[in-house]
């Protein structure tokens, strides 16, 4: 059981943080009643710490302290330095959705060229819309923690997509969030509805316009797959190095599909992403790959909660991080095999790069396994870079900063290269080069 | 001027010394084979002339045209144009052999003041000396050494010593691993790049390597010195006679 330590002298400023923002949540008076309550289920539990297993190696309340006040709506000058960002990091040939401080950009959106192969509204939209009773579920989770109910009470946009049946989109989507504030929160939700048969790409990205900083963001998407689909999702969180980003993810898997996951953290202070899936279809195939690229005192937690709820289902997780300075890379992964999912076949391997002597990592691998007739596993290693190497290609003339690069650039290549398309693989790695050239 | 000059070089790796005051001079376009039995210190030579991380030295110099070696970095020493083949070429899983060769040589040119190739350039470059050497292309689209033979892998090393062009090559233990249809395959690769510009050091415990690649100069090691040296055939002589009449110098 989660117990949360009495409140301390920040339980005002929580408080003044809902009631503040209140009259700018998005909602129907229904969605308003589900953000109260969420609000008050955060309040009760005040961010995570220590003491609560799931976030032991992330202590919120050590880490971040306060959550800042809503961000305020964008307006022209931060558009146009969000335009910019959009630019900056946009990937080529990509239809483009921007949130910018957790409001939806459409004039910085590709909407008109995603119209012909799906449906897209904002989250804003679906929440406001009187006559859809439902529109508070959006406002609901398969699991639930303070951070997630404070996403729930706090969202102000997001893009809520859905995918027809049998549509092969002709190029990646991209999700772009900009922050533009510093010293604000943006909170966004998202929901993406993968028709059956459905091949499509979504890559979201975290990006900050110029020096903007100082921020924090919490996002959560909510993500459907229908049977027999193939899709990437692609999560690229290249934060400024000074803000906070906690991320939930919640993927419910058909049958026979065929998902790759994979999250690229190269910015933020302090991050986390958690994501929760679930199989609810057999025959599925989930590739789910991580680099932390982590430097100076940043730390950046992933954690991965799979549900083998079904049987004959597959699931792959690679996760690499690399270490420098005095930062902390965190990996949880749990596996969940329910009784009835026999012929279940999940593994995880993690490897961790330590640069410096300060640097840490931390991985924690759980098996809960209700079946008897199944295949798990998991594997963890840490170590430095391993200086026969490092020699050997210094003897051929790379300075030692790049012999490091080429090394580490390798040693991340298992899980970039599983990216199958090949435009948003070089993207990946182009941002991978960035962080490279960025260490002192 | 001498290409290479090592003048009385103590060595030490952790507390033990291992080079005693060793002496050897290297000219232009001179072969040289030092020879000795394992433990003579050989191979710590060839680590310190190249730069390798855990030698100590306590006193001696090593000059390369007069410049002072041990001053330079790893990196630096190649690009002046010191090259050691290494006796256990490493694997780098997941770096891609092409990428390497390029990323190394446009390293070492552009700490020379060289233009960097463009990636026509290089290629073109690499398929003229890969064809020259018989390398097979595919050799070329794998991860550095990753998967390859004994033999494979030292025609990598010639290979690199072809496309780097250096003027001071130091062959350590080339012969260690290789059947005799390898050696003399990577031995022709090695007699294809003699010229007046560059010399060899080409260290061995076996005579066997220099029936292939005939050098100028023979030194025999023992016990961290030069204890002897001649001409080619001084190696033949050891041949019959073994190294224990050096063992008391």
């Amino acid at each position: 059981m989660n117990v949360a330590v009495a409140k301390t002298g920040n339980g005002r400023a929580v408080s003044d943080l809902f009631a503040n923002a209140e009259g700018r949540l998005p909602g129907s008076p229904s969605v308003i009643a589900a953000r109260r309550e969420a609000f008050e289920t955060y309040e009760r539990l005040g961010l995570p710490h220590r003491r609560i297993e799931e976030w032991k190696y992330t202590d919120l309340r050590a880490l971040v302290g306060e959550v800042l006040p809503l961000a305020a709506s964008p307006d022209a000058a931060a558009l146009k330095r969000a335009a910019e960002a959009v630019k900056a990091h946009a990937l080529e040939g990509a239809p483009k959705l921007v949130l910018v401080d957790g409001v939806f950009a459409a004039d910085l959106s590709d909407l008109k060229a995603l119209a012909s192969e799906l449906s897209v509204k904002t989250l804003r939209e679906v929440l406001t819309n009187e006559a859809n009773p439902a529109a508070g579920d959006l406002l609901q989770t398969a699991a639930t923690d303070a951070v997630i109910s404070l996403n729930a009470a706090m969202a102000t946009d997001g893009v809520v997509i859905s995918v027809a049946d049998g549509t092969h989109l002709s190029a990646p989507i991209q999700v772009i969030h900009v922050a533009t504030a510093a010293g604000a929160s943006a909170f966004t939700r998202s929901h993406l509805r993968i028709g059956k048969g459905v091949r499509a790409t979504v890559v979201e990205s975290f990006v900050a316009a110029g020096k903007a900083g100082g921020y924090q963001v919490n996002d959560a998407v909510i993500l459907w797959v229908g049977d027999d689909a193939d899709v990437a999702h692609i999560r690229l969180m290249d934060d400024a190095p000074d803000a906070v980003n906690v991320s939930s993810h919640f993927v419910t898997v058909g049958a026979n599909v065929k998902l790759n996951f994979f999250n690229m953290t190269t910015g933020a202070a302090v991050s986390r992403l958690q994501g929760f899936t679930t199989f609810s279809g057999e025959g599925s195939e989930l590739s789910a790959n991580g680099v932390n690229l982590l430097q100076k005192t940043e730390h950046g937690d992933t954690t991965l909660v799979v549900d083998h709820a079904v049987p004959n289902c597959v699931s792959r997780e690679t996760f690499r991080a690399v270490i420098d300075d005095r930062a902390h890379s965190v990996f949880q992964g749990r596996i969940i095999v329910r009784p009835d999912a026999q012929k279940t076949d999940g593994k995880m391997m993690t490897r961790a790069l330590l640069l410096s002597d300060e640097a840490e990592a931390d991985n924690k691998p759980e098996l809960e396994i209700f079946a008897d007739d199944v295949s798990c596993g998991h594997g963890a290693t840490a170590g430095a870079l391993d200086d026969s190497l490092l020699f050997y290609l210094k003897a051929r003339g790379l300075p030692e900063k790049q012999a490091q690069a080429l090394l580490i650039q390798a040693f991340v290549g298992e899980a970039i290269e599983q990216i199958a398309d090949d435009g948003l693989r070089e993207h990946v790695i182009g941002i991978a080069e960035r962080w490279l050239e960025r260490r002192s | 001027m001498a290409l290479l000059e090592v003048k009385d070089l103590k060595v030490r790796v952790e507390e033990r010394e291992i080079l005693h005051g060793l002496t050897l001079t290297v000219n232009e376009g001179e072969v040289h084979a030092i020879m000795g039995p394992n433990g003579s210190g050989k191979s710590t030579l060839s680590h310190v002339i190249a730069g390798k991380p855990g030698y100590e030295v306590t006193d001696g110099q090593i000059l390369f045209r007069g410049e002072d070696l041990l001053e330079m970095d790893p990196d630096e020493r190649a690009a002046k144009g010191v090259f050691l083949a290494f006796q256990y070429p490493v694997e780098i899983p997941g770096v891609a052999t092409m990428t390497f060769l390029r990323t190394a040589l446009n390293a070492q040119r552009k700490a020379r003041g060289e233009s960097e190739y463009s990636t026509p350039d290089f290629l073109k470059k690499v398929r003229e000396v890969s064809k020259s050497l018989n390398i097979p292309q595919d050799m070329l689209k794998r991860g550095v050494n990753v998967g390859f033979s004994g033999g494979e892998k030292k025609r990598n090393e010639v290979l690199q010593m072809a496309l780097f062009e250096p003027s001071l090559c130091i062959l350590d233990e080339m012969d260690s691993g290789l059947d005799i249809d390898a050696l003399r395959i990577a031995a022709d690769g090695v007699n294809a790049l003699r010229s007046p510009g560059r010399a060899m050091v080409v260290i061995t415990h076996y005579q066997r390597l220099l029936n292939y690649i005939v050098p100028d100069f023979v030194h025999v090691m023992s016990r961290g010195r030069v204890v002897k040296s001649g001409a080619k055939d001084l190696a033949l002589e050891l041949e019959a006679s073994g190294y224990t009449q050096f063992e008391d110098a």
